[in-house]
């Protein structure tokens, strides 16, 4: 259980070697939370994210998990909940792909929609019916700013995050009444190790903001959170955009 | 039957249960008997604060209607009452024979039941212990569907891990409560306004030997030398000769006046540290210099927040939370550092009340221990007060202190482990009666209980 302040006890990541995921499990594990899963492919970065999140005085296990491999999805996950309550899921995977390439190799375009929407729909509707079975939880998703409206530079991505998006939002008003709450996270640019070298967006973000917001978004269990706070009335303005107008503006933020 | 959202008086942290409304002890049995993996927990009036009678995913057995007194003895003052008999029905129902309930928090909206797995407390603690030291006998359903009759002498162990133990022994069908007979409804008040922490604490040590009912009521916002300023309020039953002629026709009636509805209206920071302190300080002139006293009501008394149907809806959607805590007398240097800081920091507290502990009942988790305890109230919005209730933490447990379970929706399962030391043997008696923890709540969830 959250508690009355908002913290979190108990965390799983989707995704967990992450930026924005160690990030902000870092900041939860500050906070209160004790017992941290990191669900994600072995690698050294996820070793790097154990070790840190435990000088924390967490108790952190890694499960390896493959956004991918959608059969197994319900395998992996669903046990999950049964070793104990789970305050918080975040679903923190997601690949960016490459605009150029993706465009010129189909199978790759796939390869970023398959894990960004279809592995995240296959395992959030896992978690969100463990969730269910506890009356309580969050479900944080991470959207993407693109979701709003995607452009000529990254529309591979962007749609995969505007179905994604457009998913958590009508899982969360599914869930209204069983005591599960599902947070949609818009970030603008995040700076991490998927940006390396790309040119940097007005209103870009931080992995650290980003969980900053996601921790403030739990505490006021927030349905839809921008990061910065700001780019959601740009995006607004954006969305409204004659298309002429839009080409022209995304043109000049390449 | 069906799910609904609950939270405690607080309206933080919500979570769905599959809520059942028993009529009886055998519906109670039955709903035990076909319960599913996430288990059951009983609720009464929902007055905890916090989240130990709700059970995400499980059930919650909504034991308000199971609300018959079933035997009055006139002569002894004993009263056979079902869980779901609140206060506010016990004192309607027995005060014209002449006995109040025997201990009453600030609200008459708890249930018996409620009342025994808290083991509440009220103003007349140093004088008359804790509610479950009023509590004869009661019949415990237990786990396994079997009923036990507990008595403190004949099943202490069980008896005293039931008081006190938030509902997670068992379901209390009904209990036996002595009440306390009382010449009147009326309490003689003396009010004192008190200009500084050392004078509330001072004249409550000097006073409350001589009164039944001793409290005081801090501005918890005053620093510097008016730091704990407040006023000190020492009541006993009147006796008939106390009230004015007209009233001692009927010394005994009891007319709480009709409550007032409180609209969920109010935005989340209305009560913050502005309006607090307009608040605190109004109170504080208010209170008179010089010992005064008057008759007062047992509504007006105990329970003046009564007097507005929900009033937890003035802390808005996002909640509030309450912090009560006690420390040993000798670690008064505790409670000044703690009212000094929380005065620093200026996190508004509507209500502040501080009051002497007498000795501690048997309970294994009975709250109530010798000392000082101190509550605050805060909404939850404010700003720095996880922090600040962290450091608090530390503090009291430092002190040898500890906080109360029915007020708590925050603290650490670590911190519960080391101010409750009698926490083991609760385990173990619980172990026996309900080795499959059949009787789980979120707050036993959430503190590994």
């Amino acid at each position: 259980m959250k508690d009355s302040l908002g913290s979190v006890q108990s965390l799983l990541v989707l995704g967990g070697s992450s930026d924005i995921a160690v990030a902000t499990a870092r900041k939860l594990a500050m906070d209160k939370t004790k017992r941290i899963i990191l669900a994600a492919r072995p690698s050294e970065r996820l070793d790097a994210a154990v070790t840190l999140l435990r000088s924390h005085g967490a108790e952190v296990r890694t499960v390896d998990f493959d956004a991918l491999d959608f059969s197994s999805h319900e395998k992996v996950l669903a046990p999950l909940f049964e070793e104990g309550d789970i305050d918080v899921v975040l679903l923190a995977f997601g690949l960016l792909g490459d605009q150029a390439t993706d465009e010129r190799d189909p199978l790759s375009a796939a390869q970023v929609v398959q894990t960004n929407y279809v592995g995240a729909v296959t395992s959030s509707l896992v978690c969100a019916e463990g969730l269910k079975k506890q009356g309580h939880g969050s479900l944080v998703v991470l959207s993407s700013v693109a979701a709003e409206r995607a452009r000529k530079a990254n529309f591979i991505y962007g749609s995969s995050k505007a179905g994604l998006d457009a998913f958590a939002q009508g899982l969360g008003d599914s869930l209204v009444d069983s005591g599960v709450h599902v947070m949609v996270v818009r970030p603008s640019f995040v700076e991490t190790k998927m940006t390396v070298g790309r040119p940097k967006a007005p209103m870009s973000t931080t992995a650290e903001a980003v969980a900053e917001g996601i921790v403030e978004g739990l505490r006021k269990n927030s349905e839809m959170i921008w990061v910065p706070a700001q780019v959601r009335f740009a995006m607004s303005a954006a969305r409204h955009l004659p298309r002429p107008v839009f080409r022209k503006v995304a043109e000049k933020q390449g | 039957m069906g799910t609904e959202k609950l939270t405690g008086w607080g309206r933080t942290a919500p979570s769905v249960a599959e809520v059942i409304r028993p009529r009886s002890s055998e519906e109670v049995a039955d709903a035990v008997a076909t319960v599913g993996p996430r288990g059951i927990v009983a609720r009464g009036l929902g007055r905890s604060y916090g989240d130990p009678a709700q059970n995400g995913g499980g059930r919650v057995l909504d034991l308000t209607g199971m609300n018959r007194i079933l035997n009055v003895d006139i002569a002894s003052g004993q009263v056979v009452v079902e869980p779901g008999v609140s206060l506010h029905q016990l004192m309607q129902a027995m005060l014209p024979f002449g006995y109040f309930v025997p201990v009453t928090p600030g609200t008459r909206y708890v249930t018996v039941g409620g009342a025994i797995a808290s083991d509440i407390h009220g103003k007349s603690h140093h004088a008359d212990g804790s509610f479950a030291q009023h509590v004869a006998a009661m019949d415990l359903l237990l786990a396994d569907g079997s009923v036990r009759t507990l008595t403190p002498e004949t099943e202490p162990e069980l008896f005293w891990a039931t008081a006190g133990g938030m509902g997670l022994t068992g379901v209390v069908l009904r209990a036996t409560l002595r009440m306390l007979p009382v010449e009147t409804s009326r309490i003689l008040v003396e009010t004192k306004r008190v200009n500084d922490l050392d004078e509330a604490m001072d004249r409550m040590t000097a006073t409350d030997g001589d009164h039944r009912f001793s409290v005081a009521s801090l501005d918890n916002l005053a620093t510097g030398p008016a730091l704990g300023r407040g006023w000190v309020e020492s009541g006993d039953f009147a006796a008939v000769a106390d009230l004015p002629p007209k009233q001692r026709a009927n010394p005994l009636a009891f007319q709480p006046k009709p409550l007032a509805a409180m609209p969920d209206l109010f935005p989340s920071g209305l009560l913050n540290k502005r309006t607090v302190r307009l608040m605190n300080v109004a109170n504080y002139r208010r209170a008179p210099q010089t010992p005064h006293t008057h008759l007062a009501s047992i509504g007006g008394f105990f329970h003046p927040l009564d007097a507005v149907h929900d009033w937890n809806r003035v802390y808005g959607a996002a909640g509030f939370l309450q912090y009560q805590f006690v420390v040993p007398f000798d670690a008064a240097s505790t409670l000044r550092r703690i009212v000094e800081r929380v005065a620093v920091q200026r996190a508004p507290s509507f209500v502040t009340v501080l009051k002497r502990f007498g000795p501690a009942s048997p309970g294994y988790l009975s709250f109530p221990t010798e000392g000082w305890t101190l509550t605050y109230d805060f909404p939850t919005g404010t700003p720095g007060l996880s922090g600040l209730l962290r450091w608090m933490d530390a503090q009291v447990l430092d002190a040898g202190g500890r906080l109360y379970l029915a007020k708590d929706s925050r603290m650490s399962a670590a911190d519960l482990e080391a101010m409750y030391p009698r926490l083991e043997d609760f385990r173990k008696v619980r172990a026996e009666v309900d080795p499959q923890g059949v009787f789980v709540s979120d707050q036993s969830r959430r503190l590994s209980l």
